[in-house]
């Protein structure tokens, strides 16, 4: 998995939480809570969502690493591949 | 091999505080079962079919409402929260609301739902206040009602400091009030920005058909995320050892385990299934009641003099008086709807009347009653309080015809089915935001954890799920 492709699937789990959301001009190294109306109820869901549709876990420390598109594939990408190589 | 039920979370009450939280707790994964005594789901705000017609209880109005676009308020988060698409519950909005006060509601606010409204309003009744109001909004503006550690303060007091006349203080506080406050003549602060905001700052809306509508909605989600549901399946004890819940037991004996259990039947209650000796113990049940009256009528109630707002909270004494009465019922003020006064559309509306008065109601008075008498003494009062509710409308003086059905429910009537103590509508005075109890994996949710309101409701066990379950991993 690049780390576009987990910008997207990161973008496919907030279209889905917050439909409300334009989420065509989200800037990928600004933080997603200063251009988007996410709560932390939001974060809660997309770590669960992470974990529920691709098996990621993210313990409560590693929360902030979600904070921007960019720093959220940074995290996730090696992750997800870590993942798909067990498979 | 074993054939108990076993799972991660137990649920007992199908109100909306519980099937909000199922369908959190499914969506995500955990098996979770509701079990509801009755029959009906919607426990404080349910609906029924009586003589072929529907009728609400609870609903008056859906607070809370703001128009799309409007972010951050509880309605987006408990949209997003639950996956409901806001069309999905077709809102209409109300056209316009009222408090009136004085014998004949001479002295009277409109509020809609837009906020200007009332600061106008505010501005030409209240000239000398307007300035104290404005500060006031921006105490509640800048308030954390949903802090979940949040301190405890006289409402009267904060709002005294900035408003100095009492009749618009009572005012501000009559429809606040009756629309959520379970203490006598005042209020948490919390819970005042709460249903401030709630009320005035957004507002009211109702699906064309009532509350049945957000219910199927629930209902379809809670399903579709695999959650289970037993109707006619009362919890009567919770099976403690060392602290913590092992098991619920069902009223027809048998025992269901469990990870967590999440109480939406109150504080009082639940604590009478820890432990039914040490009642003493238990946070104290609520004071206040109500009784409503429904009468459906062959026409609009604007064609018959009842007006053209969609609710009026009414009070006629010098101070308003938010206590049990001494009598069976207090006539001096109330809340009268008239749920076709919400704005449906061209060509939609209810197909017949309906008008319904509530007011403040003494639980002893009816308890003690026997049935002869109960049926009678709802007769009785049953006229009298439209007839009080009419002194409050625009051109209310002429004789209304009978009504083609009526129904009206008591505090007797509301613990029937909510299970309420005292038929104690926002149940207990003592709140508990974190939704503990004294059992380490027991968690109250829906009215005794204090978010109040539909919306509240909801949102109250959408956050003792996360709180307490969700976000433990």
């Amino acid at each position: 998995m690049t780390k576009d492709e987990c910008k997207k699937l990161v973008l496919d789990i907030i279209a889905d939480i917050a439909p409300d959301e334009d989420l065509s001009n989200v800037k990928p190294d600004v933080r997603l809570r200063d251009q988007l109306q996410l709560d932390s109820m939001d974060f809660l869901d997309i770590v669960m969502e992470l974990r529920k549709r691709h098996g990621i876990e993210v313990p409560e420390a590693d929360y902030m690493q979600l904070a921007s598109l960019d720093s959220s594939a940074e995290y996730l990408t090696p992750r997800f591949n870590a993942l798909a190589d067990k498979r | 091999m074993n054939t108990r039920s076993h799972y991660d979370v137990v649920i007992i009450g199908a109100g909306m505080s519980g099937l909000a939280a199922g369908i959190r707790l499914a969506h995500f994964g955990r098996k979770v079962c509701i079990f509801e005594r009755h029959n009906a789901v919607g426990g404080l705000n349910g609906f029924y079919s009586f003589r072929g017609r529907k009728f609400d209880v609870g609903l008056h109005a859906m607070t809370n409402f703001v128009r799309p676009g409007v972010k951050g308020t509880p309605l987006t988060k408990l949209l997003r929260q639950l996956r409901i698409d806001r069309d999905e519950l077709a809102l209409s909005e109300q056209r316009q609301s009222r408090i009136a006060f004085g014998p004949h509601g001479e002295l009277s606010l409109r509020f809609s739902n837009d906020f200007a409204l009332l600061e106008t309003e505010i501005a030409a009744r209240f000239p000398a206040q307007i300035d104290g109001f404005r500060r006031l909004l921006a105490t509640v503006r800048s308030f954390d009602d949903v802090a979940l550690d949040g301190p405890a303060l006289s409402a009267r007091a904060v709002v005294r400091a900035h408003v100095s006349d009492p009749v618009l203080e009572d005012m501000l506080f009559c429809p606040l009030m009756y629309y959520g406050s379970a203490t006598e003549q005042d209020m948490d602060f919390g819970q005042f920005v709460i249903m401030f905001k709630a009320l005035f700052l957004e507002g009211f809306a109702r699906p064309l058909e009532g509350v049945r509508v957000v219910l199927r909605v629930l209902l379809a989600k809670y399903r579709a995320a695999g959650g289970e549901r037993r109707m006619k399946c009362g919890v009567r004890r919770l099976v403690v050892r060392e602290g913590r819940a092992v098991a619920v037991e069902l009223d027809d004996g048998a025992e269901v385990t469990a990870d967590h259990v999440l109480s939406s039947i109150g504080g009082p209650e639940t604590a009478r299934l820890i432990d039914p000796h040490a009642a003493a113990a238990s946070p104290p049940p609520g004071r206040l009641s109500f009784v409503e009256t429904i009468a459906i009528h062959d026409r609009a109630p604007a064609d018959l003099g009842w007006g053209e707002d969609t609710i009026v909270f009414f009070n006629e004494s010098d101070r308003f008086d938010y206590a049990r009465p001494d009598a069976p019922v207090d006539l001096r003020s109330g809340v009268l709807c008239v749920p076709n006064n919400f704005d449906y559309g061209p060509d939609r509306g209810l197909p017949e009347g309906v008008v319904r008065v509530t007011c403040l109601a003494n639980y002893d008075s009816w308890a003690g009653l026997a049935p002869a008498a109960y049926a009678e003494a709802k007769g009785r009062w049953f006229g009298a309080m439209q007839a009080s509710a009419r002194r409050f409308v625009a051109g209310g003086g002429g004789v209304v015809p009978a009504p083609v059905a009526t129904d009206m429910f008591t505090p007797k009537t509301i613990e029937k089915f909510t299970g309420h103590l005292g038929g104690a509508v926002y149940g207990s005075p003592t709140k508990n935001r974190r939704g503990h109890t004294p059992v380490a994996n027991v968690y109250l949710c829906g009215t005794d954890q204090g978010f109040l309101g539909i919306v509240g409701a909801m949102l109250s066990g959408i956050s003792m799920a996360n709180l307490h379950v969700l976000s433990r991993g």
